[in-house]
């Protein structure tokens, strides 16, 4: 259980970073970023479970002395929460200077962008 | 050609560093000790229900703190890309005005949705949510006025001061931990109350309170920086 | 059962992915990329990481595909109308 999502992260990893090294166009670019945030926040989340672990919340159905038996670590998930927020404030800073881009060279493709050759 | 063999070359050393999670980790059924620590001592220490949010709040709060002003810095990267950038473009395109339907539904929509976000970083100590998801929640709430035209001017200055006093307000409380309990944003020098009450963990609701209204603040600038305009000059 | 659920999650993420990346529509791939974030948030949710699922939820597939969306129409405003220099309208 935990093995297998550790594999989808990576293969989420993967993908975002061929999309992110291979495509040309700014939007797609970025799209490859945020598939390589998602394969991170999933691979953290894998990190913390444990087998047939819940969630670390105090309720009925798990009192407080289940609680270090039961309960999944709580560390990865508060990390994972706040880096999506950051994650969005960073995709839409990228975005914005894709929009720039666009406007002054007037070419979606990055390659076209001369500046930018290596 | 060689940019695609760097980008495999990229993929593999990235698989080099996750096999050994992968091999290493199996199918465990203990903790660290950090988090055993956690999970036997934060709920009881500080009477917070959910643990998550004890973790991000107070035994991580200074991380939260950076974490709320890399999302300030972030925000106001794209409120002055974009306000340039409304100002170059003389040339605004009249927008078509909403149709009933969305007009009609985000009016009746939205006092909902705000309560929810309202529930949703009161009642972070308690059940899943804080206030990052009640912040995100609110902001979605502003973005469905903007697209229903409920809402047509920004209110910038609300913003503004929303977003100085939740900042201001978090580090103060921060401060208060320091003079009246064990350390910076140490929520325990209010009573820490029952575990599973709507007034328990001491300072823990107040704090999340304050970045939910940040957070809500700061995403609904950004949104409002990327959507079109019609009525800037 | 569990593990049943875990791949077929799986297999819809990766053919999302590929489709978010390879699809001629630019805007069929920003919700491509929307569905991919959905379906992680089913998985956090299985995870034992319900705050992180509500997050997910909320800003992976709902806020950020607003934002792309805002940002490639801000993006087809400029090549639309403005002073044209390089004859190039994205698709």
């Amino acid at each position: 259980m935990t093995q297998g999502l550790i594999i989808l992260s990576f293969a989420l990893m993967a993908i975002g970073m061929w999309g992110l090294m291979s495509r040309r166009h700014l939007i797609r670019i970025i799209i490859g970023f945020s598939l390589v945030d998602t394969g991170v926040h999933l691979l953290l989340v894998a990190v913390g479970y444990r087998e047939s672990g819940t969630a670390p919340i105090v309720s009925d159905r798990l009192p407080l002395e289940l609680l270090a038996r039961r309960g999944v670590d709580p560390v990865p998930s508060a990390l994972v929460l706040t880096a999506i927020v950051i994650g969005l404030a960073v995709t839409a800073l990228m975005l914005s200077f894709a929009v720039r881009m666009y406007q002054r060279t007037r070419s979606i493709y990055i390659d076209k962008n001369k500046e930018l050759r290596w | 050609m060689i940019k695609r063999v760097f980008a495999l070359a990229l993929i593999v050393v990235v698989a080099f560093f996750v096999f050994p999670l992968f091999a290493g980790i199996g199918e465990r059924t203990d903790l660290g000790p950090v988090a055993t620590a956690y999970l036997e001592e934060g709920a009881r220490a500080l009477g917070a229900a959910n643990l998550v949010t004890a973790v991000v709040v107070t035994y991580r709060g200074l991380d939260t703190l950076g974490e709320v002003t890399v999302l300030f810095a972030a925000s106001a990267g794209v409120a002055l890309v974009f306000g340039t950038l409304a100002r170059r473009s003389q040339v605004e395109r009249r927008r078509r005005p909403p149709s009933e339907l969305l007009e009609t539904g985000a009016s009746l929509l939205l006092p909902i949705i705000a309560t929810f976000g309202v529930f949703v970083f009161v009642h972070g100590h308690l059940t899943p949510g804080g206030g990052f998801q009640g912040g995100v929640v609110v902001a979605s709430g502003v973005l469905l006025s903007f697209l229903g035209g409920t809402l047509t001017h920004t209110p910038h200055r609300l913003l503004g001061a929303l977003e100085t006093v939740a900042g201001a307000g978090y580090v103060a409380i921060g401060l208060l931990g320091i003079w009246l309990a064990a350390g910076f944003l140490d929520p325990r020098f209010l009573p820490s109350g029952e575990i599973g009450s709507l007034f328990s963990g001491g300072a823990i609701p107040l704090i999340y309170v304050l970045v939910g209204v940040k957070v809500g603040a700061e995403l609904s600038g950004v949104i409002d920086a990327m959507r079109h305009r019609s009525d800037v000059s | 059962m569990m593990l049943v659920f875990l791949a077929v999650i799986g297999v819809m993420m990766v053919i999302a992915a590929f489709v978010a990346l390879y699809s001629r529509d630019v805007v069929g791939a920003i919700v491509a990329a929307g569905v991919v974030s959905l379906l992680a948030s089913l998985l956090y949710l299985v995870f034992g990481a319900p705050d992180v699922a509500m997050t997910e939820a909320a800003i992976g597939s709902a806020l950020t595909t607003v934002v792309f969306l805002f940002a490639w129409s801000r993006i087809r405003e400029i090549a639309s109308h403005g002073e044209r220099r390089d004859e190039e309208v994205p698709e």
